[in-house]
């Protein structure tokens, strides 16, 4: 049962992560609760059927196929993150001075709401199909019925439990800086996703390494540890990267902030006020 | 710009090189047990692994170490590459049998 309450806990804590920073980005949006949970669900659906297709997935593309899935998970969340982020910026400037901050929020959550949906689902689907593949394992090596649920309960409840931990956590941030706090997070959250994209890619000989393990700090946090298992997530933290997993983080980090940036800068109006609010705005 | 996209396409179809120019190896799960249980692999190669699984159960090849993680069905084989790879002595595991499927990677 430790086992399997240990590898359950570790998938869990990683979607955990995600569901909470998707539902701190979406504070004040109505309905969001049944979203993230239609997330959770379709994520499930997904996960098994991903565990029944497994053996037709590992023989697509000449044996990338789990690679090229993850892939393609990961960059699809990517994706649907950076729109998040730059609609965000657009209408969070449109909106500043007939609202206050939740309002905004509000707004602007809400018509990403289905991305954020999707987040969650691909989240949960990629850690998902790994665990049901564990547990067929496991039952099939003739744990008991007692065991297994014991371990599923245990290790979903640990992994639910951190996550909700870092929910509160953002919940305490003033409402002045949340929004500022959870989109810096998404941003960072997709960066990591890119990175861990880029060494599938690389795992199955799709893009060159750019040079392995440019550096180690696995002396410091290991990628198998809590730490850098909740770092990895939570920032893209990998102990010993490759190039192009750096190049991935890069890039994505870039482009959002870029977009960002881009979109939400000021209109070009002859409004005295704003020229005065923000004159050591950087040109961008 | 258009310069810039063919040296990046060019820069990635070198560096992706073909799989046939790179050396093979093979590791095989028994009993939740990896064969052989230290795999001597040559220093700063890229090289292919195979990894063949004889169980009737499921298994997650996995290296914190040198970051690579594959499912490896019951009764099939999986490839990943991985390196180059400094001189050193890097663990590998199998993720579904963690008390039994230990192994490491002797980088020489």
């Amino acid at each position: 049962m430790p086992g399997v309450a240990l590898l359950v806990f570790r998938e869990v804590l990683e979607a955990a992560l995600i569901i909470s920073i998707v539902c701190a980005a979406t504070r004040g949006v109505s309905r969001r609760g049944l979203y993230v949970v239609g997330g959770i669900g379709l994520g499930l659906a997904g996960a098994s059927l991903v565990a029944l297709g497994a053996g037709v997935i590992a023989g697509l593309a000449s044996g990338s196929g789990q690679e090229l899935l993850n892939a393609g998970v990961l960059l699809a969340a990517v994706a649907m993150i950076g729109w998040h982020v730059v609609w965000m910026s657009r209408h969070a400037r449109e909106l500043a001075r007939h609202m206050n901050a939740v309002g905004q929020a509000v707004k602007a959550g809400s018509s990403s709401l289905t991305l954020l949906l999707a987040v969650v689902a691909l989240a949960v689907l990629r850690e998902g199909s790994e665990v049901v593949l564990f547990l067929y394992s496991m039952a099939m090596g003739g744990i008991g019925a007692g065991g297994l649920a014991g371990g599923i309960a245990l290790g979903v409840s640990g992994g639910a439990l951190l996550g909700s931990a870092l929910y509160y956590g953002l919940l305490r941030i003033p409402m002045k800086h949340f929004f500022g706090v959870t989109n810096v997070m998404l941003v960072l959250l997709a960066a990591g996703l890119a990175s861990t994209a880029a060494r599938f890619l690389l795992q199955a000989n799709r893009l060159p390494a750019l040079g392995e393990q440019l550096w180690d700090t696995s002396w410091l946090f290991s990628n198998g540890s809590l730490a850098g298992k909740t770092l990895g997530i939570l920032v893209g933290y990998d102990a010993s990267p490759s190039g192009i997993q750096l190049v991935s983080y890069a890039i994505t980090l870039l482009v959002l902030l870029g977009g960002m940036r881009w979109v939400g800068r000021p209109a070009p109006v002859r409004d005295e006020r704003v020229v005065a609010a923000a004159p050591l705005q950087a040109p961008s | 710009m258009l310069r810039f996209f063919v040296v990046l396409g060019l820069t990635l179809a070198s560096g992706a090189a073909s799989a046939a120019d790179i050396p093979e190896y093979r590791l095989v799960i028994q009993n939740h047990v990896y064969q052989p249980t230290e795999l001597k692999v040559p220093a700063d190669t890229k090289f292919k692994l195979v990894i063949e699984n004889r169980d009737a159960t499921p298994e997650e090849f996995e290296s914190n170490e040198f970051n690579r993680e594959k499912i490896v069905l019951p009764n099939s084989s999986a490839s990943v590459f991985i390196g180059p790879l400094k001189h050193g002595s890097y663990r590998f595991f199998g993720d579904f049998h963690q008390d039994t499927a230990q192994g490491r990677l002797i980088v020489d």
